[in-house]
């Protein structure tokens, strides 16, 4: 596939590497020059000085001929503007943008650019994904043993709730260390604690079963 | 009309203090509190720091309620974004704004974006007073 980029920089620089590995064409817009001529000493001639918005530069970089358009500058307009001239000026047929501004996923979507990619939106679900509302918050990691040790906090909802520790399927391998609750001072928990919504646990646990004990303590 | 403009540059102050001499409810949007000198001591509309891509920012503007919306910032890019939100997502009835690259304006044209070329009046402006000679 013949890809053009628009923007030489960690982003676009890296994506591009990417690509050629996997045996694609690709062509890096930059407006820099020295961004430019840094990119062409590393990777040979794979960077076009210019203004990826201009109908010019995407005529010499043979846009009408691209079969996929990234735009990943840290301007979103200009990621905006480069995508729009490529699908309606050169009719590429897949178009990308990168987006800075969260906010702006759902206007780009609006003015009809498809594809976008916003790394603070991915981040984010990849937490929400790990941790639904963030019960588990890593302290500290004990070195070379590799243990973390970790708060979990019980959720309003989770399945725990009223059960004592001994009832609960907890791996012997881990360890929970101490309860706190507000207002009272902190305690060691024993057998016959019940969990409460709100209680904070300090646990010592090995990252292999760290999602186990969460999911006993935490999950609904 | 409520009317807003994006870009408190030489163009947007001359254009505001018109339309607001004229009894129009003018909005200025700028990301530069100190644009807002070029605007004249009876300019009695409102002046706010904003971004005029910035969908929060047009809704503070009052962009909801506006008859019109004139992006003339420094940036071709900035204003054909600020014009396509204003257009497509609040539906603002009259949207105009300001593109530097006449082949650009010609391509939003065809988008349906209403856009004037600085760049294609003034050299035919010129063109005419060189003819006079």
């Amino acid at each position: 596939m013949y890809i053009i980029i628009v923007g030489g920089g960690q982003v676009g620089y890296s994506l591009c590497k990417a690509l050629l590995d996997e045996g694609h064409e690709v062509l890096i817009i930059e407006k820099d020059a020295s961004k430019c001529e840094r990119i062409n000493d590393e990777m040979g001639a794979v960077c076009m000085r210019g203004d990826g918005c201009e109908t010019s530069t995407l005529s010499d970089a043979g846009a009408a001929r691209a079969d996929m358009f990234i735009s990943a500058t840290n301007e979103d307009e200009d990621n905006l503007v480069s995508c729009q001239v490529a699908k309606h000026k050169f009719g590429v047929p897949r178009t990308i943008a990168r987006i800075n501004n969260p906010k702006n996923e759902i206007i780009f979507k609006k003015l009809g650019v498809n594809y976008t990619v916003s790394s603070v939106n991915l981040i984010m679900e990849h937490i929400q994904e790990e941790m639904p509302t963030h019960p588990l918050v890593h302290l500290i990691t004990i070195e070379p043993e590799g243990m973390e040790v970790v708060e979990i906090r019980i959720p309003q909802h989770a399945a725990a709730i009223g059960k004592k520790l001994k009832d609960l399927p907890i791996d012997p391998a881990s360890l929970l260390c101490a309860l706190i609750r507000t207002g009272s001072s902190p305690v060691q928990p024993d057998p016959d604690t019940v969990v409460k919504a709100g209680d904070k646990f300090i646990a010592v646990v090995s990252p292999s079963i760290e999602g186990q004990l969460r999911s006993t303590l935490v999950g609904a | 009309m409520n009317i807003i403009i994006v870009g408190c540059g030489r163009v947007g102050a001359q254009l505001a203090a018109l339309l607001d001499a004229e009894g129009h409810k003018v909005t200025m949007l700028d990301i530069s509190a100190n644009s807002f000198r070029r605007l004249p001591s009876t300019f009695g509309g409102t002046a706010m720091v904003g971004d005029g891509t910035d969908e929060s920012a047009l809704r503070k503007a009052g962009i909801e309620k506006a008859d019109a919306l004139v992006a003339v910032t420094q940036g071709d890019n900035r204003n054909i974004m600020s014009a396509q939100v204003a257009k497509h997502i609040f539906n603002v009835p009259k949207v105009l704004c300001r593109i530097y690259d006449p082949l650009r304006k010609d391509i939003y044209d065809t988008l349906g974006l209403e856009a004037i070329s600085p760049t294609t009046v003034l050299a035919q402006l010129l063109k005419a007073r060189l003819e006079v000679q």
